[in-house]
């Protein structure tokens, strides 16, 4: 993985548009986030495998970055992200790892599913 | 105190590296008295945090690596008999609650336990532990009494001593101490950062971290508050 380079992205984003793609986002503050200080409110949620088509998807921002999906009737969203790269099957990966590397949340797109 | 001798030892825990802070120098003294022990890893903590940054790991990547990990640990306690249960982590309190106790039931059946160490329902913190601990403690409870093995049970939930009191079982590991910072060190890619404290605090010699390191606590699974709900069919 490397520090995103938009346009890379982007262009990634683009060769995956109207095409029947498996998709795994995540976001996670880590199971142990409320026993290390009891007032956190832990949060997550993860979908894996979804198949979905997308009309359009941008990456936006400064760094770190957003990306939208926009389906037939909905969106995917995600935000928070850092990293991407490519994986052997060619799928595009994203993530947000924070100060202490830890990820914080996933956006994976690829042709094929998932292990 | 002494640890006692077993025939067969049977430990079932959903990560790698849930066996390496609590309960490996136990393992090691089992395994080093010849007494067969088994563990059931039941997922590949495919969804563990530490990934670095710059990274080290993919999402994608991290299961693979965990899983050589996992096996390197099993090799610095001594395991022969290592088996990965193939469940996806952050799942395994949505698998079939049934399909749960069978997994486990099966493993007391083939392999007939005297002790099996796991968590202890209700104190273990992560949900997976927790339904881990309520498979173990369902299986072993559809035994007759004479047949239970004995449940040695990691806790670790912040209300753990004012709720179960203190340990009922605390082994002195020093012995095995070496295989116990070789099986936390396996686990690199997850306990890099808690190591370097760590061994920042055993250098001079801070109390908290020698007693937490030396000595493994467990709680007896206490039959008679027994609060695991039965499944509904």
């Amino acid at each position: 993985m490397e520090p995103i380079i938009p346009a890379k992205v982007q262009e990634s984003i683009d060769h995956f548009a109207k095409k029947d793609v498996y998709i795994h986002l995540e976001t996670t503050n880590g199971a142990y986030a409320s026993h290390f200080d009891e007032k956190f409110f832990s949060a997550g949620a993860y979908i894996r495998n979804a198949n979905i088509q997308y009309e359009h998807g941008k990456i936006v921002g400064e760094g770190p970055y957003r990306v939208g999906l926009k389906l037939p009737i909905g969106w995917v969203y995600a935000e928070g992200l850092t990293h991407y790269g490519f994986d052997e099957r060619g799928r595009l990966l994203l993530a947000g790892h924070d100060y202490d590397g830890k990820l914080a949340v996933a956006l994976e797109i690829g042709e094929v599913p998932f292990k | 105190m002494e640890i006692e001798k077993e025939r067969q030892v049977l430990v079932v825990f959903p990560h790698p590296d849930d066996e390496a802070f609590g309960v490996s120098g136990t393992l090691a003294v089992h395994i080093k008295r010849g007494t067969p022990v088994t563990y059931a890893c039941l997922t590949l903590g495919e969804m563990g945090r530490n990934l670095g940054n710059p990274p080290f790991a993919t999402r994608e990547s991290l299961p693979d690596i965990r899983k050589a990990e996992l096996k390197e640990a099993a090799k610095a306690i001594g395991i022969k008999d290592l088996r990965m249960m193939g469940l996806r982590d952050k799942t395994v309190e949505f698998e079939d609650d049934q399909k749960m106790v069978k997994l486990v039931a099966d493993l007391i059946e083939e392999l007939k336990p005297s002790l099996i160490i796991s968590f202890y329902p209700g104190f273990s913190v992560h949900p997976d532990h927790e339904a881990t601990a309520r498979a173990v403690v369902r299986a072993v409870r559809q035994l007759p009494d004479e047949e239970r093995p004995k449940l040695h049970l990691v806790a670790f939930a912040n209300n753990t001593e004012t709720d179960l009191g203190p340990a009922d079982i605390i082994h002195d590991v020093s012995d095995v101490f070496e295989h116990k910072m070789n099986a936390m060190r396996a686990h690199i890619s997850q306990t890099a950062w808690m190591l370097k404290e760590m061994e920042k605090l055993l250098a001079v010699n801070d109390e908290e971290t020698v007693q937490r390191v030396k000595f493994e606590r467990f709680w007896l699974y206490d039959w008679a508050k027994d609060n695991v709900s039965d499944i509904e069919d």
